[in-house]
């Protein structure tokens, strides 16, 4: 009992673990809660500059920036002229990836495929290299929105290995959807990171816009459901008379919110994660360990083999 | 019948905090300094003279009062407290000899083409003044009256920017009395002073409560006009008022330019206002 109970507390010291468990246990993080210039990526990328070193200053190892941080957001027929490419002789990822060497970014741009498509994207940067590109695969195209319109869809969900485990990238309405984030968490990600820019709208809560309300709540959802961190930049500022919300956040996998960053202001904002948290959390709750994917896999062929209206296979 | 007047509640700290932040962010960027307003001493006007004196400093706006030889000595008394609880620049630019002198070669103009002259006659004033003084015109224009197409095109609708344009009625009232317009001028009854007598209520031939009410489920809850007699609204009033919102769309759209080349302006060269910066 007593060896038990030491192992517990001395864990790392006394015994051997799988070389995963030798990461790290606190990930200092800044969420870049930033309004931008629109269509004016150099004046935006100084910006970028200015907050990284800002957030080093305040002991951060990772910065967040929200959907589109390089260019803003309503772009319309600008989306063609302020794309980039994430490689490291694009004059703006080379400042970035300068920049990686004191602090992991990331980052979001228009990003312009060799076959001239071009995709909202986000873009971790860590250490000189490019660790990882989503490109948005839900353009929301309805109501105010018009993505659709300038912008390809992404084709990929996928994890990626940082120093901190393994983490996954969205962008906005790919947050809107449960499936990203689920076949993120499949893919081994325990922490979520999700950039956006969201219109503010709906008055009819008390105290915040309905926008922010349903989008935290969503957040926490995924926080707990997943037994996972999520963190959320999102944009502040106005394109016209669309103004942008901030409220930016983090969820620990309790679905406890650590940190949220001012409603409309710009804002940075320093949390520290403890990862020794998902320990915890998944030794009292352990739905990842109990999650069926096998059943989810077979059920999903069944209801695409079946095919045809009410379901959503075509 | 339903009661929807509590869906139309709002947050007033949450939605003047937006409205400050939008005039004095969005007017920063134009290059301007300041806003130029028109106020008639109705609450819509106050409201927006209120919001662009606690967005950029009362110095930086001028509330241009313009009346008309008919308009209701109260309507300028009104207009002239606001002026003096704010704390902005005033002035008073009188219309009438430029109305009069077309009136002069049109007498035989009707009520209508009267009330669009002045409204006209207002919007060249401030623009001239915003001219003048290097300032963007604010507009004072509420969701329900765009909505219903109950302004003059080129007129009062005319502005640089619109910080009240997506409130109903309803609403102006309850974000006035919390930013401090005085209750008598929020609590009487609208006009737009075009002629004596005169009354939104009495044109429209409905309140604006009960307008509100039907707008917000047809336009922010999108009702079918159909649903909308079922919760309880005349079937000949919600008729009546679907066919003004249609019919008014032309009041709410640039006007259409023909389409001949590969890109054209309205349809495919699409860029915001606020464009670069």
């Amino acid at each position: 009992m007593a060896v038990a109970f030491a192992f517990n507390f001395a864990r790392g010291i006394a015994q051997p673990h799988p070389p995963w468990y030798h990461g790290r246990v606190r990930l200092p993080l800044a969420l870049a809660q930033m309004s931008t210039l629109l269509g004016n990526v150099a004046g935006n990328l100084e910006k970028h500059i200015q907050l990284a070193r800002e957030a080093r200053r305040q002991g951060a190892e990772l910065i967040l920036f929200p959907e589109l941080s390089l260019t803003g957001y309503v772009l319309q027929d600008l989306a063609s002229t302020v794309a980039c490419r994430p490689v490291e002789d694009d004059p703006v990822f080379s400042v970035l990836l300068r920049e990686s060497m004191s602090i992991d970014l990331v980052v979001g741009f228009v990003e312009e495929d060799r076959r001239n498509r071009f995709f909202i994207a986000g873009a971790y940067l860590s250490r000189g290299q490019v660790v990882h590109v989503h490109r948005k695969v839900y353009l929301p195209t309805y109501g105010l929105f018009d993505e659709g319109r300038f912008f390809a869809s992404g084709d990929q969900v996928r994890a990626f290995d940082t120093r901190w485990g393994r983490m996954g990238l969205l962008i906005c309405e790919d947050f809107w959807h449960a499936s990203p984030p689920y076949l993120l968490w499949l893919d081994g990600a325990d922490i979520l990171l999700f950039m956006s820019s969201s219109p503010g709208r709906g008055l009819y809560q008390e105290g915040v816009l309905e926008s922010a309300w349903w989008v935290e709540q969503v957040n926490q959802s995924y926080a707990s459901l997943f037994t996972s961190f999520v963190a959320h930049t999102n944009k502040v500022g106005f394109e016209d008379g669309l103004n942008f919300w901030g409220g930016s956040t983090v969820f620990d996998p309790n679905g406890r919110r650590v940190a949220r960053a001012p409603f409309h202001e710009e804002s940075l904002t320093r949390v520290d994660l403890d990862l020794n948290q998902l320990h915890r959390t998944r030794a009292r709750l352990p739905l990842l360990r109990d999650e069926r994917t096998e059943l989810v896999l077979r059920e999903l062929q069944r209801v695409r083999a079946q095919g045809g209206p009410p379901n959503n296979f075509g | 019948m339903h009661d929807f007047l509590s869906s139309l509640q709002i947050d007033t700290g949450l939605v003047r905090k937006i409205l400050v932040s939008f005039l004095c962010q969005e007017i920063e960027r134009t290059g301007l300094d300041g806003a130029v307003v028109g106020v008639s001493g109705g609450v819509d006007s106050s409201l927006s003279c209120f919001l662009c004196a606690q967005a950029l400093g009362p110095q930086k706006v001028l509330a241009v009062l313009m009346p008309y030889r008919t308009s209701s000595p109260d309507s300028l008394r009104d207009a002239e407290e606001i002026v003096r609880l704010s704390g902005v620049r005033g002035l008073t630019v009188e219309i009438t000899p430029m109305v009069e002198a077309l009136l002069a070669k049109f007498p035989e103009a009707d009520q209508r083409r009267r009330g669009n002259i002045m409204a006209r006659a207002r919007m060249i004033v401030l623009y001239d003044q915003s001219a003048a003084q290097g300032k963007i015109v604010v507009g004072t224009g509420n969701k329900t009256e765009i909505l219903l197409g109950y302004t003059t095109l080129y007129g009062d609708s005319a502005c640089g920017l619109n910080p009240i344009g997506d409130l109903y009625k309803n609403q102006v009232r309850q974000l006035a009395r919390a930013v401090g317009v005085p209750d008598h001028i929020v609590a009487k009854a609208p006009t737009a002073d075009l002629w004596q007598g005169q009354t939104d209520e009495g044109e429209l031939g409905f309140t604006y409560d009960q307008v509100d009410q039907l707008l917000y489920l047809l336009v922010d809850e999108r009702y079918s006009p159909a649903e909308c007699v079922e919760a309880g609204f005349d079937r000949a009033f919600v008729g009546k008022v679907v066919e003004r919102v249609r019919q008014s769309q032309f009041k709410r759209v640039p006007a259409p330019i023909a389409k001949l080349s590969n890109r054209t302006i309205g349809y495919d060269f699409l860029y915001l206002r606020d464009w670069g910066t």
